[in-house]
């Protein structure tokens, strides 16, 4: 088992630490010092309770993001539209909680992740419905969803849904009522607690219910699963509408727990980033928790990196874009490494493409 | 020993839990057949693959033209002469033959593929080796036999000396595995040296030179067809003697279990497969299901169990009649089916064979409750069948794809026989298995009978279908020529029905 964990890992850590020595030859051609940078990066992502905070928050949304394509990519399946999905939840949950006054906080703050969770569910399942139904490849149809509701979010919070306090000029919805804010137990957010125990249910429902079971054959060997009684059009769809849940809560703790209210424009690209942390976790829900959290960090540090070091922020985005790309493409690092093939590591990136 | 065109010196390969080759040493000389037999995990398909560069030995070396080489992969074999007919053929199905002949190795005209060029040389190889074929078709409309001469084709293009094929008449039609048979007999002729594996005695014995059998990783024994039988061949595979055809006594039918009334069906391509086809099968009888491959025993197969649509007519399974039911409905009513395709639809390769020995029976109980799975029973069952199935593993948490072929078809059998049932559908249920196990499975599915259940059994081997079927129904282009009963029946009677005719 250990040994089997240590394979695992072993490409993500290693794709981490050689995109990290990478970075640092970079910091030296801007004529710092990557020692200084780093620890400039480490404090200002994990240095006191604010920065711990702030990863924390910076964590959570991409957790879920992470989850909602881990989960897919288990039944064989690409959701891109992580974006969207978020979207969705966040404005549906931020309606709820600015929309509805009087309710003590058991009761609203509950109502408010539902309903941006089930507004992610919908729109994640009208994608895995039309592949189940049509044969609509998800990719695609979840890539137009996006623009639908990043239109429809927008629409939402500049018109009915709009702050009309002041003189508030912004496309936002008001602030949610105090019952529906996710409140933090010292350096740690609520949220960022749901997401992990999301992880956990995740990594459950996957390894040990009859309905992991149907989703990951469907995702291996669809012609076995049609042999097993699985039936594959509905299997596909559910799972479309729980990556689109996760996502969709995903966007329901931003509005609740971060922003306070829906604001458009604030989420933009937060979606994607789940397809990040869903490689870099290998599509493990549990390994997910850990990858958001380091790309959480270094999001988190990276202002006081700039400050400390006059490193571009932006080199953190080259950081990660390097452990990405030795992640998705692990012939290198095994090369480097002078690993053997193991075809149990492989993840099943977008099995979806090619096949209808 | 400069004649020696492959072979392997004292050649040891280990996985995890398993010793697959032992200090094995085996030759090839030029123009010559040799022969794996060997029990199922007894390391043939290893054995092969380290001849091929597909694995590395922990001991021993390969030797090629009489020199020993470290082979790097495949590609270093391929350019060295050796060529592999994989059992899954490695072939671009919407791609055209010649396409797929020269595909890594295609000629170039500045800069570009010269498809002209490309054509010419392999209708030039084609007849030179009598190896027919025609190069504009697309390989996935050919049927299995030519597809496997494309791979041939595609190897004898690439220019091999030797010519390696691991269970090649696995997947073929009697007719087609004669041919095959053949085609290797000529191709010897040039020089040429051929290994192959096969279950299949009586072709060891009809076209081999050398035969070397395998037991547990080691060789066991080497002779040629002239020293040896089919009973002599069984006995030094599987260590006793081996019952070649079983015992069985006179059936009891009892009630109709199927009944299957007018059933039309459409193949993949929309093309009618089963034509208005009618039968029943009873409690406590085998129907066998002959017919040359094609000729719409997939399309019955897989429209009796669910998997495919019915464009006309019904079935009855007990009491209950419909014209459509899915796989799940069908399966609760008490139907086991052993399918035809192991890899596509028998097994999931990534998951262990706990999670494989449950594959469609982990929503019942006691594999789970309440829609959790319980790994524990799970696990107890798996071992339960991998023993009495005698399938061979280091244990069952491994994946399912480290099996051999032969031990992932026990697996299955085991699987599909653990429950009660009133009706068992057997899809080629022995092929790839070796002959001890043979007899087992095949004993197995006379003890289903006896105890009641009905069997609906479809084989390309007649030998299959004459042994164990109490009738016979011959399919014969979507439909049944007769259904004739097996005191009846011979081989030359069947033959002349596949073929389509009647008297
Ligand atoms: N990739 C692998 N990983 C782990 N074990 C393996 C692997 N390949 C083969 N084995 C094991 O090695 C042994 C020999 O397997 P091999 O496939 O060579 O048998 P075989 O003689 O070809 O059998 P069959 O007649 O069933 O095809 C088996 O016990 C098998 O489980
Ligand atoms: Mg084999």
């Amino acid at each position: 088992m250990s040994r089997s964990l240590l394979r695992t890992i072993s490409i993500p850590v290693a794709a981490v630490v050689i995109g990290l020595l990478i970075g640092a030859v970079l910091i030296v051609t801007q004529d710092a010092s990557p020692a200084t940078a780093y620890k400039a990066l480490l404090i200002g992502g994990a240095g006191d309770s604010d920065a711990i905070l702030r990863t924390l928050q910076k964590a959570t949304p991409l957790i879920f993001g992470g989850l909602a394509v881990a989960f897919a990519f288990k039944a064989g399946m690409f959701n891109i539209g992580g974006q969207g999905q978020l979207l969705v939840g966040a404005v549906f949950a931020a309606g709820v909680g600015f929309g509805i006054d009087g309710l003590p906080m058991v009761v609203h703050l509950p109502a408010a992740l539902l309903a941006g969770a089930i507004a992610g569910a919908i729109w994640g399942g009208i994608a895995g419905g039309l592949k189940a139904t049509t044969g609509a490849h998800e990719v695609i149809v979840t890539i137009m969803l996006n623009f639908v509701a990043g239109n429809l979010t927008d629409w939402l919070a500049a018109n009915p849904w709009k702050d009309n306090s002041g003189s508030n000029i912004v496309a936002r919805t008001p602030l949610v009522e105090d019952s529906a804010v996710i409140p933090t137990l010292g350096a740690v957010p609520v949220g960022f607690l749901l997401a992990v125990v999301t992880a956990a249910i995740c990594w459950m429902v996957l390894e040990r219910t009859t309905f992991g079971f149907e989703v990951k054959s469907v995702g291996h060997n669809r012609h076995a699963a049609d042999y097993a009684g699985i039936r594959v059009g509905s299997i596909m769809a559910m799972t479309m509408a729980v990556s689109g849940l996760l996502a969709g809560l995903g966007g329901a703790v931003e509005s609740l727990g971060v922003d306070g209210r829906f604001e458009a424009g604030v989420n933009v690209g937060l979606g994607f980033e789940g397809i990040t942390i869903a490689l870099l976790a290998r599509a493990n829900p549990l390994g997910v928790v850990p990858a958001a959290l380091l790309v959480g960090l270094m999001e988190a540090g990276a202002a006081r990196m700039q400050f400390k070091s006059g490193v571009a922020p932006e080199l953190i985005d080259v950081i990660q874009a390097l452990i990405l790309f030795l992640v998705a493409a692990p012939i290198i690092l095994r090369w480097i490494l002078r690993m053997r093939h193991d075809s149990s590591e492989q993840v099943q990136l977008g099995a979806g493409w090619g096949k209808s | 020993m400069s004649d020696i065109l492959l072979g392997a010196r004292n050649v040891s390969k280990r996985f995890p839990g398993v010793l697959a080759n032992n200090d094995v040493s085996v030759h090839l000389e030029k123009g010559r057949i040799l022969a794996l037999l060997g029990e199922n995990g007894a390391g043939k398909s290893t054995l092969v693959n380290i001849l091929f560069g597909m694995y590395r030995p922990d001991e021993g070396h390969v030797i090629i033209k009489g020199e020993k080489v470290d082979l790097r992969g495949p590609d270093d074999a391929i350019s060295r002469g050796i060529g592999m007919v994989h059992q899954h053929f490695q072939l671009v199905p919407p791609m055209r033959v010649v396409e797929n002949i020269v595909l890594g190795a295609e000629p170039i005209r500045r800069g570009l593929v010269d498809i002209a060029e490309a054509r010419r040389r392999v209708v030039e190889l084609s007849q030179g080796y009598g190896l027919e074929i025609d190069p504009d078709a697309v390989v996935e409309d050919l049927p299995v036999g030519m597809q496997q001469r494309v791979e041939i084709l595609k190897a004898l293009y690439r220019n091999a000396d030797v010519l390696i094929m691991d269970e090649p008449t696995g997947v073929l039609t009697p007719q087609e595995a004669d041919h095959l048979l053949g085609v290797l007999r000529e191709l010897t002729q040039t020089g040429l040296g051929v290994v192959f594996i096969t279950h299949k005695l009586r072709e060891v014995l009809a076209v081999a030179d050398d035969i070397v059998v395998l037991r547990n990783g080691e060789v066991v024994g080497q002779t040629t067809p002239d020293e040896t039988t089919e009973s002599g061949l069984a006995e030094m595979m599987v260590g006793r003697s081996v019952v070649l055809r079983v015992e069985k006594s006179v059936a009891e039918p009892g009630d109709v279990v199927l009944k299957v009334d007018k059933l039309s069906v459409e193949d993949d391509r929309g093309q009618v497969a089963l034509n208005e086809v009618s039968f029943e099968v009873r409690e406590g009888e085998i129907l066998g299901v002959a017919g040359v491959e094609g000729n719409g025993q997939r399309e019955l197969v897989e429209a009796v169990t669910g998997l495919r649509d019915l464009s006309s007519g019904a079935m009855k399974i007990g009491a209950d009649e419909f014209t459509t039911g899915s796989v799940r409905q069908i399966s609760e009513k008490g139907v086991a089916h052993i399918p035809e395709d192991r890899e596509k639809h028998g097994v999931i390769g990534v998951y262990s064979l706990d999670e494989n020995s449950v594959l469609n029976r982990y929503h019942r109980k006691p594999f789970s409750i309440r829609g959790l799975l319980r790994r524990d029973v799970i696990k107890r069952h798996a071992e339960g069948v991998v023993e009495e199935f005698d399938v061979r593993t280091p244990s069952t948490s491994v994946p399912v794809s480290s099996l051999s072929g032969g031990n992932k078809q026990k697996l299955i059998v085991g699987r599909e026989f653990s429950d009660d049932i009133k009706l068992l559908i057997a899809a080629q249920p022995t092929r790839g298995i070796d002959i001890g196990a043979i007899e087992f499975i095949h004993r197995r599915i006379l003890e289903q009978r006896d105890k009641g259940a009905a069997v609906l059994l479809v084989s390309a081997e007649l030998d299959e279908i004459l042994g164990l079927s109490d009738r016979i129904a011959v399919l014969y282009d979507g439909q049944i020529m007769d259904v004739v009963d097996a005191q009846e029946a011979n081989r030359e009677k069947i033959g002349l029905l596949m073929a389509g005719i009647t008297d």
